[in-house]
C-alpha cells in the first residue's frame, strides 16, 4: 500500500486549548502508515460563523480552508463537527459558486473524522497500547448524525489493553454545548449538561471520552465544577497511548 | 406575549414541577416511539415515502385543493377560503352567528390556536367548550397549550385535580385517575350535547373523496361533531393528501411518531353533512381552508416545513424543549417545529431567539417521520436574522474579530498566542472559574486553562508526538 499524504486539520479548540490531541492524532496516523502534514495556512473551518448565520464569512473561510487543504490525498480532523462542516456543509454553502463548488465537493470526498479514518479507511487498530481503566463514551451529535460515527471509536478503544468501556445512559443525547449556544443561552445549556454530568457519574467510569473537544470542555467543566472525580480525554489520546498523561484541565 | 424569551426560560427552569411533568410525558413518548419504530417493518423507507407524498402535494397544492373542493362540495359540504388568520376567524364567527349558535364544542385543533379562534369566539360572545381532555384543562386554567399532542403536559395530576374540584359542578371525590376522568366526562358530555356547532381541525384532507380525517384518543371529536347542527372544519391548506390510501400511510407515521401507538384510538373520515338516510349528523358542514402564510413559506425556502404532520416527535426528543417546556417558546407551536414556524407566523424580529436557542444536534431531524431538515431550516432563519442585522452587536463584533484574524493565519497565530498568555495568567490551577466576557460559561462550569503554547507553535518548533 502506498503511503497517503494526509493533511491534519487541527481545529481551533485543539490548537489553543489542548494541543496534545493534535500530537496524538499525528502519532496514530503515522502508526497507521500515513505521512502527516500540517498545512500552515489553516485556521478555523468557519463553523461558528456558519451556525451563527454569518453566511458570507462562512463561505469566505471555507474557500480559504479548501485552498489550504485540497492538495493532499486525505484531510483528517480530530473533531466530528469540524469534519462534518467540511464534508457536509462546504458543498452546500458553495453550491452556487461555479469555481469553488466543485472544489468543495472534491475536498469533502477526501475529508474524514480521525477515528472513522483510522478504522474504516486505514483498517488500523492500536497495538501494544495499554491503560488499566474504565471509561464511558459520549457520542457527539455532529459526528454521530452527520457522519455516522458510532462503532469506529468503540472498535479502536476495544484494542486498548485493560480498558473497559461502560455504557453511558443517554450517550447519544446532546450535552448542551452547541458551539455559541452555550454562551448565548447559558442557563439552558447548564440544565442540559447538568443531566449529562449526572449520567456520567452514574456510569461508574473513571474516564469520560468523546471525539469533540467542545463537548468535552463542556462536560469536563461541569464535572469539575460539581467536584466529580471523572477525568476527561479525547478518545484519540487513549488510542495513541497518551491516556496516562494529564486529563483535560489537569496541569502537566 | 409581553415577556422576553429569556424571562420565560428563567421562569421555566425555576419550575421544578414543570421539569418533572415534561420529563414524565416526553420521556415516556420517546421510549414508546423507539419500541414502535423498531417493530415497524421498514420505517426508513416509510419515512421516505411519507416525505415524498407531502412534497408532491406541496408542489401541486393548487391542483389538489381544487380537487378537494370539488369533491367536498359534491358530498354536500361548503368550502371557504381564508388568506389570513383574521379572515378565517371572521368566516367561522359568521357561520356561528348565521346558525344562531350560543355555544360551540371544539375538538382539539392547533390551527384553531394558530389563528386565535378561541379569542375570536369569545369576542363574538359565543360560548365555547374545549372537549379534548387536555384542552379542557387548559381552558379551565386560562392558559395556552404547551405541547401539540399533550397541551397540558406541563401540569401535574395534583394540579389538575384541584382545577376540576373548583370548576366541575359534580367533581370527583376519590383522588384516582379514573375518578378524575369520570368527572371530566360528565362535565364535557353536557357541553357537547348542548352545543349548536362543532368545530374541529383536520389531520388530513383527502382530495379524491373530499373527506376530512381527524384522529383522537378520547373520541371527543366524534361526540363534538356529530350531535350539533353544524360542523365547521378549519384546516391549513397543506393538510391535503391525494387519496385515502395516502392518508392511511400518513396515519401509520403520525401515531407511532407522536405517542408510540400503532394507531390512535379513534380515526374518523367525515365526508359531507348528514345524508337523507342518516339518523345522526350535522345538517351543515363547512370547511375553511386557511393559508395564513403557508404560500409565503413555500415561496421563501420553507417548503419542507409544510411536510409537517404535527406529531410532536421533534419536541419530545429535543434537549432544549425537555428543559424549558412549551410555553417558553411563546408561540402556538413549541419545540423545533415551533422554532421554524413561529418566525414565519409572528415575524423574525419578535422571535429571533427561537432558531438560535438550539444546539443543532440534529436529533429532531433524526426522528421526524417526514424527514424535515429542521436544523437546516433553523440555520436559514439565523442567516436571515444576520442579514437583517437582528443578531446582537456583541455576537456580530465578536465573530467579526475572530473571522478577521482567521482570514490572516500569521496575525491569527500572533493574536491567539497573546490571548493564550493572558488566559494562562487568570488561574493558578488547570481550571479557570472566572473569565471576563465568558460569564455565560463560567457561571455554571469551569473552563480548562488553555495551553501555554498552541499546537501550531509547538509543531513549528519541531514537536511531533
Amino acid at each position: 500500500m502506498t503511503t497517503p499524504r494526509v493533511a491534519l486539520f487541527v481545529t481551533c479548540l485543539v490548537d489553543l486549548i489542548r494541543p496534545q490531541i493534535g500530537f496524538a492524532a499525528i502519532t496514530a496516523l503515522e502508526a497507521a502508515g500515513c505521512e502527516v502534514i500540517v498545512p500552515e495556512a489553516q485556521t478555523c473551518c468557519g463553523q461558528p460563523a456558519l451556525n451563527s448565520g454569518d453566511r458570507k464569512t462562512a463561505e469566505d473561510l471555507a474557500r480559504r480552508a479548501i485552498a489550504a487543504l485540497e492538495g493532499y490525498d486525505h484531510v483528517v480532523i480530530p473533531s466530528g463537527s469540524c469534519a462534518a462542516t467540511i464534508r457536509v456543509h462546504y458543498p452546500e454553502i458553495l453550491e452556487h459558486d461555479a469555481t469553488w463548488g466543485p472544489r468543495a465537493t472534491a475536498l469533502a470526498a477526501k475529508t474524514y473524522e480521525i477515528m472513522a479514518y483510522l478504522d474504516e479507511v486505514r483498517g488500523w487498530k492500536p497495538e501494544g497500547v495499554a491503560l488499566p481503566a474504565t471509561a464511558t463514551y459520549h457520542d457527539s451529535c455532529s459526528g454521530l448524525r452527520e457522519l455516522g460515527i458510532k462503532r469506529q471509536p468503540r472498535r479502536l478503544l476495544a484494542a486498548v489493553d485493560g480498558l473497559a468501556l461502560k455504557p453511558l445512559d443517554g450517550a447519544e443525547t446532546c450535552c448542551g454545548f452547541g458551539g455559541t449556544f452555550c454562551v448565548k443561552y447559558p442557563a439552558i445549556s447548564n440544565a442540559i449538561v447538568a443531566e449529562k454530568a449526572t449520567a456520567i457519574d452514574a456510569s461508574g467510569a473513571d474516564l469520560l471520552l468523546a471525539g469533540d473537544l467542545g463537548c468535552l470542555m463542556n462536560m469536563a467543566g461541569k464535572l469539575h465544577r460539581e467536584g466529580s472525580p471523572v477525568r476527561a480525554f479525547h478518545a484519540i489520546e487513549l488510542i495513541a497511548g497518551m491516556g496516562d498523561g494529564p486529563a483535560i484541565g489537569e496541569e502537566a | 406575549m409581553t415577556t422576553t424569551f429569556d424571562q420565560r426560560v428563567a421562569e421555566a427552569l425555576a419550575d421544578k414541577n414543570l421539569k418533572l411533568a415534561v420529563e414524565r410525558t416526553a420521556g415516556t413518548a420517546e421510549a414508546k416511539r423507539t419500541i414502535a419504530v423498531d417493530a415497524f417493518p421498514d420505517f426508513e423507507s416509510a419515512r421516505t415515502r411519507a416525505a415524498a407524498i407531502k412534497d408532491h402535494v406541496v408542489a401541486n397544492l393548487g391542483h389538489y385543493l381544487q380537487q378537494f373542493e370539488a369533491n367536498a362540495t359534491a358530498a354536500g359540504a361548503h368550502v371557504h377560503w381564508a388568506r389570513t388568520a383574521q379572515e378565517a376567524c371572521d368566516i367561522v364567527v359568521g357561520l356561528c352567528k348565521a346558525a344562531n349558535a350560543k355555544s360551540v364544542a371544539r375538538s382539539k385543533s392547533m390551527l384553531g390556536e394558530e389563528i386565535g379562534l378561541p379569542h375570536a369566539l369569545a369576542e363574538a360572545g359565543i360560548g365555547r367548550i374545549e372537549t379534548d381532555l387536555a384542552e379542557h384543562i387548559i381552558q379551565l386554567s386560562g392558559e395556552r397549550p404547551s405541547h401539540i399532542i399533550w397541551p397540558a403536559m406541563h401540569k401535574t395530576r395534583e394540579q389538575v385535580s384541584a382545577l376540576f374540584k373548583t370548576s366541575h359542578r359534580n367533581p370527583h371525590v376519590e383522588e384516582t385517575i379514573a375518578a378524575m376522568a369520570e368527572s371530566a366526562r360528565r362535565h364535557l358530555r353536557e357541553g357537547m350535547l348542548a352545543a349548536d356547532v362543532g368545530i374541529s381541525g383536520a389531520n388530513f384532507l383527502v382530495a379524491d373523496t373530499g373527506a376530512v380525517c381527524t384522529v383522537t384518543n378520547e373520541g371527543n371529536a366524534e361526540l363534538s361533531l356529530v350531535p350539533p347542527r353544524m360542523h365547521i372544519v378549519t384546516a391549513g391548506i397543506e393538510k391535503i393528501v391525494p387519496s385515502t390510501g395516502h392518508a392511511v400511510h400518513m396515519l401509520r407515521m403520525l401515531s407511532r411518531s407522536a405517542t408510540g401507538a400503532p394507531l390512535s384510538q379513534y380515526t374518523t373520515f367525515y365526508t359531507g353533512p348528514k345524508r337523507a338516510a342518516d339518523r345522526d349528523g350535522p345538517e351543515e358542514m363547512h370547511i375553511v381552508l386557511v393559508d395564513n402564510g403557508r404560500t409565503t413559506m413555500r415561496e421563501e425556502g420553507l417548503a419542507e416545513m409544510l411536510r409537517c404532520i404535527r406529531c410532536g416527535a421533534c419536541m419530545n426528543h429535543c434537549v432544549v424543549f425537555r428543559q424549558i417546556g412549551g410555553h417558553a417558546y411563546g408561540g402556538t407551536y413549541p419545540g423545533p417545529m415551533g422554532a421554524v414556524l413561529t418566525p414565519a407566523f409572528d415575524g423574525l424580529k419578535q422571535s429571533r431567539d427561537l432558531p438560535n436557542a438550539c444546539t443543532l444536534n440534529g436529533k429532531c431531524q433524526e426522528v421526524c417521520p417526514v424527514r424535515i431538515p429542521l436544523p437546516t431550516l433553523l440555520r436559514g432563519w439565523r442567516e436571515k436574522s444576520w442579514r437583517e442585522g437582528l443578531e446582537p452587536a456583541s455576537l456580530r463584533s465578536g465573530l467579526g474579530t475572530w473571522a478577521w484574524f482567521a482570514r490572516r493565519p500569521r496575525l491569527y497565530r500572533a493574536a491567539t498566542a497573546a490571548a493564550l498568555k493572558s488566559m494562562r495568567l487568570m488561574g493558578r490551577t488547570g481550571w479557570l472559574s472566572k473569565i471576563p466576557l465568558a460569564g455565560g460559561w463560567t457561571q455554571y462550569r469551569d473552563m480548562p486553562k488553555p495551553a501555554a503554547e498552541s499546537f501550531m507553535a509547538q509543531y513549528k518548533k519541531g514537536r511531533r508526538s
